[in-house]
């Protein structure tokens, strides 16, 4: 039998949002996964370069709903790194406990999302009525559910007063109670072991040579962490422990998310008990000086690298991002090869993928499937040509006339 | 006659089927139409379903601006759905573009492809507003409803 193609998205009950697979499949074996991203792309790089920083802090926030956090910190660091600002250690600790409990929220978020694409649509409603304490938890430090803006240049915009890490101490303590429910569930109920035990799976060699990051890297038992490896914020005066695995599967990411809950109430417990008093922003100036810097950040779903150009203006001349997602997405075709057709969607939402944060780019093709990269000279003459053949417009005339010999 | 139609207007406000589509969103909004119908807000209770296929569907959730690769397949989607039916735009950007209105590879709100029905703006948009939103939008579809039988 010849192998048969079948379309997944860009509209589809299995995918949350819009981006397309091809896969081929053999009978019910997949033979090849076919990608296309970029339905999401809304052009933030180039939107970056045209607005000033303090305007940039918002849309970046709105890379991704879910790590709008990461993104602005992220953002923030490499500008600040530009500048040359040191902020006020009480801010780093509030950038730090926000992230981590946004952390908290998208991996429950996940949890949910994965009981979901195996047919365990309880999880879904347990695990999202958790999530809840934080969606809360977040709205009353932030103002906002989703998008917290708290992150400004040279520090945080809101200080977290007594009454409120109180507040904090009280959620984790029912969320901690909550989480080792399911990891009780995780490790105990043989129809959810089954289920995920030995679905994408993807060797230690293959992910360090995909590069693939975050929980999806950990899970195959790679011990990559920026909280870590690269301490930002106030991430170097915290203790705790990268959390990996060696089933290489998606129980193993299972598994891998739902530790890093612990270990991540560890550090809220230990950043609110240290938290330092003191100013939570410095004045950081309009202008940022010319020079160039790189910041990462863990993000819930993997290292998320910004990267800003600053030339002495209040705009950035570059901004680019590269979302924990792209990375990890090379590594789903991998971890679907020789799968079943049925593990496809929960193979894709194994790696817990965000495609609004992964879309930067649109890449043309010749229809040839050769690409090619033109100089600006070449172009130009290119256009100028293609007028005179085809519109018999001769620009060379024009402008000798009107502009003298350019 | 009378009767089906009433039968069908009771059905249609009383139950209707919902499909989300995201055209571009940055997944705020998503999650929270998702929070939307999970425990604690619970639409199910208003006989909201979320379907997985425009066909079976009496109202789209669009969330996000309109990007270009988008507008093509949300058009397409709008076309499958069966009559009548709504759109409503979930979120600053769906309504108008929001952050996103310069963008070179944006078009706008959902508006700028399909004919919407209700606007919820928020950035992102609580899930009671989405709630607030669904349950106005059905108020006035029964009112329309009982307007156009009784004028006939």
């Amino acid at each position: 039998m010849g192998t048969v193609k079948i379309p997944i998205g860009p509209q589809h009950p299995a995918l949350k949002e819009p981006e397309s697979f091809l896969i081929s499949l053999d009978g019910e074996r997949i033979k090849d996964v076919g990608m296309r991203l970029g339905y999401n792309h809304r052009g933030v790089e180039k939107a970056a370069e045209g607005r000033t920083y303090i305007q940039n802090i918002y849309l970046i926030e709105r890379v991704c709903g879910i790590c709008s956090h990461s993104h602005s910190t992220a953002f923030i660091q490499a500008v600040e790194e530009v500048a040359g600002v040191e902020i006020p250690k009480r801010a780093k600790y509030i950038r730090s406990i926000v992230g981590e409990l946004e952390r908290v929220h998208s991996h429950l978020l996940w949890l949910g999302v994965a009981g979901h694409e195996v047919g365990f649509d309880t999880l879904l409603m347990y695990s999202w009525r958790d999530r809840e304490v934080v969606m809360e938890l977040l709205a009353a430090i932030g103002g906002n559910r989703v998008n917290y803006a708290m992150n400004t240049f040279g520090g945080a915009r809101r200080d977290l007063d007594k009454d409120m890490l109180e507040r904090i101490l009280k959620a984790v303590d029912v969320l901690e109670d909550r989480t080792k429910y399911y990891i009780n569930i995780a490790t105990k109920e043989t129809t959810l072991i089954k289920r995920l035990s030995g679905v994408g799976y993807i060797s230690k060699d293959d992910v360090i040579k995909l590069g693939t990051v975050g929980p999806t890297g950990r899970a195959s038992g790679i011990s990559r962490d920026a909280r870590k490896d690269d301490p930002y914020a106030a991430y170097g005066e915290v203790d705790f422990n990268v959390i990996t695995d060696t089933h290489c599967d998606v129980y193993g990411r299972a598994v891998v998310r739902l530790l890093e809950l612990m270990e991540t109430y560890k550090i809220i417990r230990q950043l609110i008990k240290n938290i330092p008093d003191g100013d939570i922003a410095v004045r950081f100036p309009r202008r940022v000086p010319a020079g160039e810097a790189t910041s990462r950040y863990e993000a819930p779903r993997g290292e998320d690298v910004h990267y800003v150009k600053g030339n002495g203006t209040d705009k950035p001349e570059r901004v680019k991002l590269r979302a924990p997602t792209l990375a990890n997405l090379m590594s789903v075709a991998k971890m679907l090869e020789d799968d079943n057709l049925a593990d496809v969607p929960i193979a894709i939402a194994a790696i817990d993928p965000c495609f609004s944060c992964t879309d930067r780019m649109i890449k043309l093709e010749h229809s040839s499937g050769n690409s090619e990269i033109v100089t600006w000279g070449d172009l130009r003459k290119r256009s100028i040509d293609f007028y005179r053949t085809q519109h018999g417009i001769d620009f060379s005339e024009l402008n000798k006339k009107y502009r003298g010999n350019l | 006659m009378k009767i089906a139609d009433k039968i069908i207007t009771w059905a249609r406000t009383k139950s209707p089927w919902v499909i989300h589509f995201n055209t571009g969103a940055c997944n705020a909004c998503d999650i929270e139409i998702v929070d939307a119908l999970t425990p604690l807000f619970d639409l199910e209770r208003f006989g909201v379903l979320l379907k997985g296929t425009p066909r079976h569907a009496d109202v789209l959730l669009c969330s996000g601006p309109v990007t270009r690769q988008i507008e093509k397949r949300l058009i397409r989607i709008y076309e499958q759905m069966p009559a009548p039916k709504f759109v409503v735009a979930v979120g600053t950007c769906a309504c108008s573009g929001g952050v996103f209105h310069d963008c070179y590879s944006v078009k706008g709100g959902i508006d700028t492809a399909i004919p919407v029905s209700a606007y919820i703006p928020g950035c992102p948009v609580r899930p009671e507003a989405i709630i607030d939103g669904v349950v106005k939008l059905l108020s006035k579809f029964e009112a329309d409803e009982k307007k156009r039988r009784e004028s006939k």
